[in-house]
């Protein structure tokens, strides 16, 4: 209940993330559910702490591991399959399986009924005290089953008041619904815009349902997009935060996110997750069938970069599926599945949560510390360009810190390094390497392809073999910095990698492009 | 009189379910099944069946030929 009475206070003094100006609650009640344009700077503020970020907005997302990149090393959300109805279709999309921009295609979730769905999230967060976030998100829309929807909600809120709650919604019936998300304290929502222009979004809608028609090709596509929008500004007028999902489909709708971007900033949303499009053909969606390619890392780093300024930018989505449990980039949903929960003693002890994460906030204070320390002691050095970026790859089990063995990791963060700045920009998911203590030669090439933008990797420890392998293809293999911070690591591996180029020891050179992993995120 | 759910085809998303006017569509085992003794083919509600239109597998909602179409009042 601690969001109940906080939706008029933030919205009247909601500010400009960057450059967006939302009208105070009375205001608005006059002037409908306008923005207004404004000044204000540029920046990524997700990614570092509270940045530019109003501490109103800052409080309500800082813990969200959806929302804060620094968060979603320490806390969980959970996802239910509650809602297995959509109300339209996309091109990237098969519906035998979940939706795949909110969960992966090829991969089904256990459909839940609101009681299961409750019961499940009272026994994972009676498991795992970091689980603060509980999402619904398909695998249909969660608005296109409105009932079964606002029921979990209204029952998660009773027994567990401490959950935070959102959903995810292509928009289509966003308008109806935006008075009874108040209701239930959603202070979270996501829209999937992929396109602000019928002409564009005729190519990744074949039709949608809508006041008992289905509507095909570009007049559906024009309804969706200001039912969509229509939305956004309903939700921003009662200060609901709402971030904006788009997936980058190369080739329809790469250039026009951009403008994407800004109308979704004009009207108030305040992160934008760009993901790329998944589209193996065995998923047997229309993209994958007719070949539509997915972007490369650098050409998804490319859009995204071009709207940072916009819409603050969100890159650590791991477009996991909607029965997802855990720890973004981790699934423990086989742990909780109905059979399982069945036999489980569930007591919700909310103090036995508040004192872990008081634990989780005081490790994550000495991780911030550590970066400031780090940057602070960054080297000014002659003979090497000042405004060199390189990326680095980190394998960590969380707690923000080097832990991971090479071997182990199935997925990389990917930080990107100045003389002044340790930023998160994404993550590379990886076959496994190391496979029960036996290296797999053959999956090396594959890990090299996955941040083969990158300058060096570090790791807790490396064999011998991945280590040459990794040299050979001109990364650096680094675990000298083993159990440390991540980006007091990363800044360290920085500084002494420029005194060698100062020394004359090395010499820069660019890297090349890497590939996204297509495929279902799974556990190991 | 009536349409019927091809039940392989159906993916059991429930979408169908709270669009038909006549509460005719079903839920068993996870998939969807129309009872033709209510349905009207939406006949007098809609201009096209709502179980078809909302339906995403193409040819999965479909007229049931083992009845006569039905015939409005």
């Amino acid at each position: 209940m601690e969001y109940a009475q906080d939706g008029a206070l933030s919205q009247s003094r909601l500010k400009p993330l960057n450059g967006i100006k939302i009208e105070v609650a009375g205001q608005a009640a006059s002037s409908g559910c306008g923005t207004t344009g404004g000044e204000g700077k540029a920046s990524c503020g997700s990614s570092d702490g509270q940045g530019d970020m109003p501490a109103e907005v800052w409080e309500k997302v800082k813990n969200h591991p959806c929302y804060s990149e620094e968060a979603h090393h320490h806390y969980a959300r959970m996802h239910v399959a509650v809602a297995p109805a959509c109300n339209i279709q996309c091109n990237y999309c098969n519906r035998k399986y979940d939706c795949s921009n909110e969960s992966r295609p090829g991969v089904v979730s256990q459909k839940l009924t609101p009681e299961q769905a409750v019961k499940k999230v009272v026994a994972v967060a009676s498991e795992i005290p970091q689980m603060t976030v509980l999402g619904i998100a398909g695998p249909g829309d969660a608005l296109a089953n409105p009932k079964k929807t606002f029921d979990t909600f209204r029952m998660l809120q009773e027994q567990a008041p401490d959950i935070k709650l959102c959903l995810s919604t292509n928009g289509l019936a966003l308008p109806d619904y935006v008075d009874e998300i108040a209701k239930y304290n959603v202070d979270h929502v996501t829209i999937t815009i992929n396109m602000i222009d019928a002409e564009v979004g005729e190519k990744i809608y074949p039709w949608i349902f809508y006041n008992h028609k289905r509507i095909y090709g570009r007049e559906a596509a024009q309804i969706l997009t200001e039912r969509q929008m229509l939305g956004l500004e309903m939700l921003t007028a009662r200060g609901i935060l709402t971030k904006i999902n788009s997936v980058l489909i190369p080739g329809i709708n790469d250039e026009h996110l951009y403008e994407v971007n800004r109308a979704v900033k004009s009207r108030g949303a305040f992160l934008h997750n760009i993901m790329p499009l998944i589209s193996e053909a065995e998923h047997g969606t229309v993209f994958g069938l007719t070949g539509q390619r997915g972007p490369s890392a650098q050409e998804l780093k490319d859009v995204q970069d071009a709207c940072m300024g916009g819409a603050n930018l969100m890159r650590h989505c791991r477009q996991c599926r909607a029965d997802a449990v855990g720890l973004l980039g981790e699934d423990r949903s086989d742990e909780f599945t109905l059979d399982k929960i069945e036999e489980m003693e569930v007591v919700y002890d909310l103090e036995k949560r508040r004192a872990y994460q008081e634990k989780v906030e005081a490790e994550r204070q000495s991780q911030h510390q550590a970066k400031v320390d780090a940057l602070s002691a960054a080297l000014d050095l002659e003979n090497v360009d000042p405004d060199m970026k390189v990326l680095v790859a980190v394998a960590t089990e969380g707690h923000g810190k080097v832990n991971q063995h090479f071997g182990h990791a199935t997925e990389f963060q990917i930080f990107e390094l100045t003389a002044t700045s340790a930023t998160f920009v994404g993550h590379r998911r990886v076959d496994l390497y190391c496979q029960g203590g036996f290296g797999e030669d053959e999956q090396l090439p594959s890990i090299v392809n996955a941040i083969n933008d990158c300058h060096a990797v570090l790791v807790a420890k490396i064999g011998a073999c991945p280590r040459d392998e990794l040299k050979a293809a001109g990364i650096e293999p680094v675990d000298q910095y083993a159990h440390e911070f991540i980006e007091k690591a990363a800044l360290s591996w920085f500084s002494d990698y420029r005194s060698r180029i100062a020394s004359g020891e090395i010499a820069h050179q660019t890297r090349g492009d890497a590939a996204i992993r297509q495929g279902a995120f799974k556990a190991a | 009189m009536a349409y019927k759910i091809v039940g392989s085809q159906c993916t059991g998303c429930s979408a169908c379910e709270p669009e038909c006017p006549n509460q005719a569509i079903y839920e068993k085992n996870g998939v969807f099944f129309i009872k033709p003794e209510k349905c009207t083919e939406c006949i007098g509600h809609f201009d096209e069946a709502q179980c078809v239109a909302a339906c995403p597998v193409d040819n999965t909602c479909i007229i049931d030929n083992a009845y006569p179409r039905y015939q409005a009042a």
